[in-house]
């Protein structure tokens, strides 16, 4: 991915949203695991990454607690708010509305 | 929850930011350490790995900045930033910062003294119930007999104004113009105080309710009731020590006994155009007036205070008053009845004669104000030329424009906040001088900083920071950024935009300093005229005490004149005594008396067209001792008195007056009050009954007689006429322990008294003249260094190719002088269209004086050319060669 816009940053939002589904994480493994998830096509930068989940957590969609790492040492751990898993919902939903429509046209031609 | 996980963050972000910094940066650090030991696990050394990950992780400090404007609360970091920054910048020089917060502060504080001091006293309401309904009512004349056409009313009328307006209005009788001796008592001394008679409504109508006691009743209000008085808080305080004991306590005034009803409230003041506030006493007018003056249409003792009753206009109270009070002038022959009635709102009695010198005040404030704002916007601007280079190499690296302006007003706002501050207490200093200085003043009482006026003092900083702001951000453009980080500044050219913008605010700061200029020019030649009008008489060495007999003690007229003769003999042989004599009022000391006169041997005229003459009463030595001279005729004889005291002096006016031009010795005249005609034996030199009014025609008749129970004892000293005070006060003692002497003043600080108005206004704005000349100096000097500073290169060029010093002295200080001679031009202008406002404050000074206008030019011109001297000298002097290497 290049520099974010506004639709790519949506998206990420989405991704941090869904990868933090399953249980609490550091920024570092959230990008290992977007990586592996979408079979290695999607590689999030660090610029877009850390700005995403800082202003996540000022929205209150994710809260960050520190805790012991994997590796011994202290690290920041995200994990979705209740209010989080109903704004991933709702964005799931708008992608899958979105993504269709544009497969529509696109498959159309 | 998100609304409570958002306020937490909130919080959080507000109050740790520092922690959740460092937070973020392990953040990033772990993520790198992450980064670094993938790679390493794919087989790179430790350099290599350590490399690699950097390079994929970027610019971390820019990531951090990202990072951290996701973050709430981001506009008030940046405005502390802002504060720091603009502190330390402030803090690198003292000098600039220290002298522009003082030039604020001066601005500021003057204008926050001076809006207190309009507010309350023009704005505030008077401190009565529903005090918009109270009026004050007087009569007119359309003969227009006076100085101004608000004339006291007298009671025949006003009883007819009362029943005609019944049911529109409730009216009471006040007269604030009386004294009584306050007899000693329990170790107090005699004292002689003012006081005020009135009807039994007035406390009613006003809405006041004593603070101890009652208010009079219609009992109390009649002419055989039992004696009643009121008295002030001031008073009883003051004499009496605060005691609640005084309510049915018998005092003695005039040496007739009292009882106290009542005492006033401490915030009761009552101001009218007329004097009042230094009212102590008050009692019924029925019981105190003398029955001639509650039947008289032609002797006017009073003023008429009134309450509008729901919904009642002034204006056609006014109307109907006036048609009652010509039909009342018809129906009266007798003279000096007036055909018309005034009215106003109480407010506006008791400030009428403050009006427009407090607006001349608050205009000048005003400008002192503007002249201070732009001399800080000329030193922001000048340092923020300094500062091109780096604003320019912000710019460069991205800096927005709006984050660059909003330095600017930080800075500027700092400077505004210090100089509110320091100018609140410079106010609050300046008012309690004020308070002191001024007592006489009506509604001085009502002067407090509050609310208001701290609301006021915000939006001032506020105007005075926004403005300087603003100019100094207009003037910085964003253009000629690449020009800017030039390092040569021969090819420089920014400067000559912003001075040209120092121009502008010169010219306007010079103009403004020659409209105050103009204006404390003449006031304080309005001031001088007034204060060495001619009297009449030489007014140096004249002591003046005055005694007053209370006819209870000194029931006979024989028994008045003994005292008085007693007195003057025994004044006279004091030693240091020159000259004394006894006279009713001295010159300058009032107005106190007046009645028509017309010539007996003269065919009879309708009493309305007798001339009115100024009544004084003198003995035969009075003249010699304020040196009137005695024109023709002879002065009275010592055996003229008593019944045999028929016999006057008149003055010059008074003879062209009532004899034109015969020989008016040896004719008689009479008054409109009797058929007693009394012969003409002399005429003297005129003398004025105040300072800033011409002289009117006065008689003197002999004071030995005519019913004089009061007179001033006038001494003439051959110098330090003071030091005689206090014999005369013990011969006066010695004569009757009991009474007391007051007013004892020189004459020349009697009519000082009288004009200290005009020297309050004429010094208060020839203060801020100077201010502003002083201002508008530093200011010329400030321009005209920096752009010397500016055109070194220039000038060095110029002796290089062959100038003289005398050329580069001429052409520096041409440069200087342009813009105060713009200013100047344009201060003029200014001047001829805002003189016109204070011509009500000017005494015989025309608002247009040329002398006036060529005083100021000159002022200017020579401060300007000082201001401008030196740097002109300095760029005189330069060394050629220095200044061409000059970067």
């Amino acid at each position: 991915m290049g520099k974010p816009n506004d639709l790519v940053q949506g998206t990420l939002d989405l991704l941090i949203l869904k990868t933090l589904l399953p249980d609490a994480m550091h920024g570092w493994a959230i990008a290992k695991r977007i990586q592996q998830l979408s079979g290695e096509v999607l590689q999030v930068q660090q610029g877009s990454l850390y700005p995403a989940l800082h202003r996540l957590e000022q929205q209150g969609w994710i809260k960050a607690k520190w805790q012991e790492s994997e590796t011994g040492r202290q690290a920041k751990f995200y994990a979705l708010t209740a209010a989080g898993r109903k704004q991933l919902e709702s964005e799931t939903a708008n992608w899958n509305r979105l993504s269709a429509a544009i497969n529509l046209i696109v498959s159309e031609a | 929850m998100r609304w409570i996980s958002q306020l937490q963050m909130r919080a959080q972000m507000l109050f740790g930011r520092g922690r959740a910094s460092r937070h973020l940066d392990d953040e990033l650090q772990f993520h790198i350490d992450r980064q670094i030991a993938e790679n390493r696990a794919a087989g790179m050394t430790a350099d290599e790995a350590r490399y690699a990950a950097l390079r994929t992780f970027g610019n971390r400090a820019l990531l951090r900045e990202q990072t951290r404007s996701t973050w709430s609360w981001r506009w008030a970091e940046s405005l502390v930033r802002d504060f720091r920054y603009g502190f330390r910048a402030l803090r690198r020089t003292p000098g600039f910062a220290l002298s522009a917060v003082f030039v604020v502060a001066l601005g500021i504080g003057a204008n926050i003294a001076l809006f207190t001091v309009f507010r309350s006293v023009l704005l505030k309401p008077l401190a009565f119930k529903e005090p918009d309904q109270l009026v004050t009512l007087f009569e007119g004349d359309s003969r227009h007999r006076g100085f101004h056409n608000y004339l006291p009313v007298d009671a025949g009328s006003f009883f007819q104004w009362q029943s005609a307006t019944a049911g529109r209005a409730e009216m009471a009788l006040v007269s604030p113009w009386q004294d009584y001796n306050v007899s000693a008592d329990s170790g107090k001394l005699p004292e002689k105080v003012k006081a005020a008679w009135c009807s039994a409504n007035f406390f009613s109508i006003l809405g006041v309710t004593p603070h101890l006691g009652r208010g009079f009743t219609d009992e109390d209000d009649r002419p055989n009731a039992q004696a009643t008085v009121i008295l002030t808080n001031a008073f009883w305080m003051r004499r009496y020590g605060g005691d609640p004991a005084i309510i049915g306590k018998t005092i003695w005034l005039d040496a007739k006994p009292f009882t106290v009803i009542g005492v006033l409230p401490q915030s009761f003041v009552f101001s009218t155009s007329f004097g009042g506030n230094k009212l102590q006493l008050w009692t019924p007018v029925r019981h105190e007036a003398p029955p001639f003056l509650l039947t008289t249409f032609s002797d006017h003792e009073f003023l008429v205070i009134a309450r509008l009753l729901h919904g009642e206009s002034l204006p056609m109270l006014v109307d109907q008053l006036g048609a009652l009070q010509k039909r009342i002038q018809l129906s009266h022959a007798e003279g000096s009845v007036h055909d018309g009635a005034q009215g106003r709102s109480m407010l506006d009695d008791a400030v009428a004669s403050y009006r427009t010198p407090l607006n001349a005040l608050l205009a000048a404030t005003c400008c002192v104000l503007l002249i201070a704002c732009m001399n800080v916007a000329g030193l922001l601007v000048a340092r923020s030329a300094a500062r091109s280079k780096e604003l320019a190499i912000r710019s460069a690296l991205g800096g927005g424009k709006f984050r660059l302006l909003r330095e600017r007003l930080v800075e500027s706002l700092m400077l505004s906040a210090g100089g509110g501050g320091l100018g609140m207490f410079l106010a609050w200093a300046a008012l309690q001088w004020l308070v002191h200085a001024r007592a006489d003043m009506n509604r001085i009482e009502a002067i407090h900083i509050d609310a208001v006026v701290a609301a006021f003092t915000v939006a001032i900083v506020g105007f005075c920071a926004l403005s300087s702001g603003l100019i100094v951000a207009l003037s910085a453009g964003g253009k000629n950024v690449l020009s800017a980080l030039h390092d040569s500044s021969r090819a420089h050219s920014a400067g000559t935009g912003r001075v040209a913008l120092r121009r502008f605010l010169l010219v306007s700061e010079v103009g403004l300093t020659v409209v105050l200029l103009v204006g404390a020019n003449l006031l304080l030649k309005s001031y001088q005229r007034l204060r060495s009008s001619d009297m009449g008489v030489p007014i140096e060495n004249v002591l003046t005490l005055q005694v007053d007999l209370p006819t209870a003690r000194y029931k006979q007229p024989v028994q008045q004149v003994a005292f008085f003769e007693n007195l003057i003999a025994q004044v006279r042989a004091i030693p240091g005594v020159q000259a004394a004599g006894l006279v009713s009022t001295p010159p300058g000391e009032g107005w106190n008396g007046d009645q028509l006169m017309s010539v007996v041997e003269h065919p009879p005229l309708q009493q309305r067209d007798w001339p009115d003459i100024h009544i004084r009463g003198a003995d035969p030595g009075y003249f010699d001792a304020i040196h009137l001279p005695l024109l023709s005729g002879r002065v009275f004889t010592s055996g003229e008195r008593l019944e045999r005291a028929n016999v006057v002096l008149i003055s010059q006016l008074a003879a062209k007056a009532l004899f034109q031009d015969e020989n008016p010795i040896g004719k008689h005249l009479r008054s409109q009050n009797g058929d007693t005609s009394y012969e003409v034996v002399g005429v003297v030199g005129d003398t004025r009954w105040d300072a800033a009014q011409p002289a009117l025609p006065t008689l003197y008749w002999p004071i030995y007689g005519n019913n004089y129970s009061f007179a001033t004892i006038v001494v003439r000293a051959s110098s330090h006429a003071e030091a005689l005070a206090l014999p005369v006060q013990k011969v006066v003692a010695s004569l009757d322990p009991d009474l007391p002497v007051y007013g004892v003043m020189t004459l020349r600080e009697a009519i000082g008294n009288s004009i200290v108005d005009s020297q309050f206004d004429s010094m208060l704005v020839l203060g801020f003249a100077v201010i502003a000349l002083l201002l508008a100096a530093a200011g010329l000097y400030g321009v005209l260094a920096y752009l010397v500073t500016q055109r070194t290169t220039e000038i060095g060029i110029r002796m290089a190719l062959g100038a003289q010093r005398g050329q580069v002295l001429r052409l520096v200080l041409a440069d200087g002088l342009r813009p105060a001679l713009y200013g100047l031009v344009l201060g003029l202008v200014g001047s001829i269209a805002a003189v016109r406002f204070i011509r009500s404050m000017l005494y015989e000074t025309k608002p247009l004086d040329p002398a006036v206008f060529a005083n100021v030019v000159a002022i200017l011109l020579v401060t300007a050319a000082f201001a401008c001297i030196l740097p002109a000298w300095r760029a005189s002097r330069l060394d050629p060669i220095q200044a061409l290497r000059t970067d």
